[in-house]
């Protein structure tokens, strides 16, 4: 019955009302078409998830390379010249600075008159963490004083804290347990806006991944201590892959506290290593909620996990020396495909005349030969090393059965087989991990026994997923609870969200192209014999998926990425016309320029550790070798005249250093787009990092 | 988007579809919402599958295919079932597109004053009570996205326009 005002209007006889049938008829299209429109655009927010995935999880990958990298350079670093090799054990390896381990290390440190962010006093109280939430909302920074002072506090906490934590929910009402949040502070404030400040009403836990890829990695861990510090019976932390001084170099953490602490940020960084590596890596609600960052293996058993020196473990990418036989890069899985000779494996050939061994798996070692198969059982630190790795680093699969997590370089892809065991064995029933980004913020598999929880909404994108938390009480029924948080005043529409984070998502996969062109033309050469520029598009597609090795819908993606011929076929080169380098540097040959656009990110950080003084300067010298060595491990040829060239041109004041900035500046892929649009006026759609 | 060339000679463009091409697109489709990567997608997707493959279908049309290619009330559908229904589908042209002045023509049958706006309780009466009725949220998401917000109404010109740019996957 249609509401009373409208008899009204239907008696109005200038107007004549149209038949119930043609009504109907009308209904029906507008229907029909709105829910095509609608099907559509969650194709394509589908599709823009799979890049943001697949370029997440390669990015991974060569994490693992840089991993084994470092862990070639630490092995060989006698030849390295001397500033280097300090340099690289000290932060790889490092020997506790016994001058952190006292109070002198921050209460020497003199905090100006002019300075007005929050001044802590120890133990803390509640005008503490609000004056942290206070000041952080207000972008005021803490001063490194009172940073070294948190963590010397919560180090010193955290010690007497055991592997596994166990809650009980009868002494307290719900508990609430968040995911990754990686340096979202908006994310944390949201959760703690709508749930809550932690209190003996309100506990938590928090999973993991405070860190890392966010802008407020230093807010957002400082909050979290603060309040294990005021509240250690109602605020759990569980340790995440990211809290790990390795990832924190490429990641962004390292960057983001020497970019705010100038000056003490070295020993803030020490401090942070001792305490990561002291946070527990599991939790326990009520002997039947199992709490843990990434997820299990069949190894897994946590009556070893009570038992081993956590702190020992420090980071999982510094490998003990008998599994990096175990890892073998070139192996295929889910998402991979085999090497086919386009990326450099493990296996492949020293093809310079470099004086270095370049293999890292067939490293000698001082005590023993690597290459004697079948290894013998290896010695407890491994097994320790590798119990907190595959509770930090795995993720669940469906499949059953238990695989090495080659992706993401440690870890396990576990099945619900195993999850069915571990459950059983431990008189459990419930796995909540994070570790993996979700559209909803959160997710079930295995039949129901394990939940992901992932609290950093936008993560990809702005628009791109919700973040959630999970409310659990005495009946042990976890309650969902999602929110996202809007970067933007004005409330975009679905299809304004979407578009955004396609656009950032092709950004990102337009990279990828435009780094890895001289294998995808060569590649799509061999298709096209006869030198027409043009390839049919399974031919296309069939290219690109074996050189990139991403897991994508490269049909429907065409369209974005490459124009058609008249005849339907796909003219190749129009993928690159898109991008061009930041600044073109004459002494760089092809080859080399996309070595260095495509391990930009690597090199980066090759350069921050060497750069002592983080002056943003180093020697040409120390250019020279790291360089060297590193094109040396990856398999490229570089000629060294070439590098010599590099070296010195790139020297604009001839005075023997080497600014890296801008250096690298150079390697940026730059969008054409974004150039025109700013010269038009228009800002450029969405970030690419 | 990238602007393809205008095809130069008259048949130039018109390639009879390959059957395998048709496969191809079909599967890549289907593998988007395939998560368990076991060749199955929920039925709740399958809508969103075939209207992404560039087809019409009204609701009354899905529940046809569906009945058709369910794994006998599992909630889940093969990709071995569903892939030679829907070339066939695709092949015929089943579901073919509506022109845009037909979708204009829709809602001037409900705007009877051709005033060229739809006040928000109209729309929302006629599409959650006649035809295949919206459920709660689609109409929420309608109205949110495509109300002006200041004067509240619905300015169906602008919904058209927005619905008919989306670009083709």
């Amino acid at each position: 019955m249609p509401p009373a005002r409208w008899k009204i209007l239907e008696t109005d006889d200038t107007v004549k009302s149209p038949s119930p049938a043609l009504t109907m008829k009308a209904a029906v299209l507008i229907q029909r078409w709105y829910r095509r429109y609608m099907a559509r655009l969650e194709m394509r927010r589908r599709y823009t998830w799979n890049i943001f995935q697949s370029i997440e999880y390669a990015g991974e990958q060569d994490q693992l390379q840089l991993s084994s990298f470092f862990s070639f350079m630490l092995d060989n670093f006698t030849q390295l010249t001397g500033n280097g090799s300090d340099l690289i054990s000290q932060l790889l390896d490092p020997v506790v600075d016994p001058w952190l381990d006292r109070e002198i290390c921050y209460n020497l440190i003199p905090v100006p008159e002019s300075y007005t962010g929050p001044r802590l006093s120890f133990p803390l109280s509640v005008s503490d963490t609000n004056a942290l939430l206070s000041a952080f909302k207000e972008q005021q920074t803490l001063h490194a004083r009172y940073v070294l002072q948190l963590l010397y506090e919560t180090k010193k906490l955290l010690k007497q804290m055991p592997n596994i934590i166990h809650l009980s929910t009868s002494y307290t009402n719900e508990i609430t347990i968040c995911g990754d949040l990686h340096g979202r502070l908006d994310d944390l404030l949201l959760i703690f806006y709508k749930n809550g400040l932690p209190s003996a009403e309100t506990p938590y836990v928090f999973n993991g991944d405070f860190v890392d890829r966010g802008k407020k990695s230093m807010e957002v861990v400082s909050l979290l201590f603060a309040y294990l510090l005021l509240y250690p019976d109602y605020m759990h932390l569980n340790r995440g892959n990211h809290e790990d001084h390795i990832m924190n170099l490429r990641y962004g953490f390292t960057k983001e506290v020497m970019q705010k602490y100038k000056t003490h940020g070295r020993e803030i960084l020490q401090l942070f290593q001792d305490v990561f590596s002291l946070l527990p890596v599991a939790t326990v609600i009520d002997g039947k909620i199992l709490i843990v960052h990434g997820g299990i293996s069949d190894q897994t058993d946590l009556d070893f996990l009570s038992s081993i020196e956590r702190h020992k473990v420090k980071s999982a990418l510094r490998f003990p020396r008998r599994s990096l036989e175990q890892l073998d890069i070139g192996h295929s899985c889910k998402r991979m495909r085999s090497t086919a000779g386009s990326r450099p494996s493990s296996h492949s050939k020293n093809q310079l005349s470099m004086p270095y061994t370049i293999n890292v798996l067939q490293v000698p070692y001082l005590d023993s030969l690597s290459s004697v198969p079948p290894p013998p059982p290896p010695p407890q630190h491994d097994r320790e090393w590798r119990q907190v790795v595959d509770i930090l680093w795995s993720d669940p699969k469906p499949q059953e059965g238990c695989s090495p997590n080659t992706f993401r370089g440690g870890g396990c892809y576990f099945g619900p087989d195993v999850t069915r065991r571990l459950l059983l064995r431990h008189g459990l029933q419930l796995l909540i991990r994070s570790h993996e980004c979700k559209q909803e913020g959160y997710e079930f598999c295995h039949g129901g026994q394990v939940i992901t929880i992932f609290s950093a909404s936008n993560y990809y994108e702005e628009g791109s997923n919700r973040g959630a938390y999970i409310k659990v009480g005495r009946e042990l029924v976890p309650r969902f609870y999602q929110y996202q948080v809007s970067r933007t005043t004005r409330k975009l529409t679905l299809t304004q969200r979407v578009r955004v984070a396609e656009g950032s998502a092709l950004k990102a996969l337009k990279e990828k192209l435009f780094t890895h062109r001289s294998e995808l033309l060569s590649s799509l050469q061999q298709y096209d014999q006869n030198n027409t520029g043009c390839v049919s598009v399974s031919d296309w597609a069939q290219a690109f998926e074996s050189v990139l090795r991403l897991d994508l819908p490269w049909r429907t993606l065409r369209p974005h990425l490459a124009r058609l011929a008249p005849d339907g076929s796909v003219d190749y080169q129009s993928c690159f016309e898109d991008m061009e380098p930041g600044i073109p540097l004459a002494q760089v040959t092809p080859n080399m320029a996309e070595t260095l656009f495509r391990y930009r990110t690597d090199i980066e950080i090759i350069f921050n550790i060497i750069d002592k003084d983080h002056s943003g300067l180093i020697s040409i010298e120390e250019f020279r070798h790291t360089w060297r060595l590193f094109s040396a491990h990856l398999g490229v040829d570089v000629d060294d005249r070439a590098v010599d060239d590099l070296a010195r041109s790139i020297d604009f004041n001839k005075d023997g250093s080497i600014d890296f900035t801008e250096f690298l500046e150079a390697f940026r892929v730059v969008h054409k787009l974004d150039n025109k649009e700013q010269l038009n006026g228009k800002t450029a759609g969405g970030k690419c990092s | 988007m990238m602007e393809d060339k205008q095809s130069a000679g008259p048949c130039a463009s018109t390639t009879k579809p390959v059957v395998a091409d048709v496969h191809k697109k079909i599967t890549a489709a289907f593998t988007a919402f395939d998560y368990e990567s076991n060749n199955t997608v929920d039925v709740r997707e399958i809508g969103t599958i075939i209207y992404s493959l560039g087809c019409f279908p009204t609701q009354a049309d899905l529940h046809d295919i569906i009945a058709e290619v369910e794994e006998d009330n599992t909630g889940f559908i093969a990709l071995d079932k569903f892939l030679p229904v829907m070339t066939k589908v695709l092949l015929e042209h089943k579901f073919p597109p509506i022109p845009e002045d037909q979708l204009l023509q829709a809602f001037e049958v409900l705007d009877k004053e051709k005033k060229g706006y739809l006040v928000p309780e109209v729309l929302t009466h006629y599409l959650t009570q006649e035809g295949e009725l919206f459920t709660q949220e689609e109409m929420d998401e309608m109205l949110t996205a495509f109300t002006d917000h200041q004067k509240n109404l619905v300015y169906y010109k602008d919904l058209i326009s927005q619905l008919a740019a989306d670009p083709g996957i």
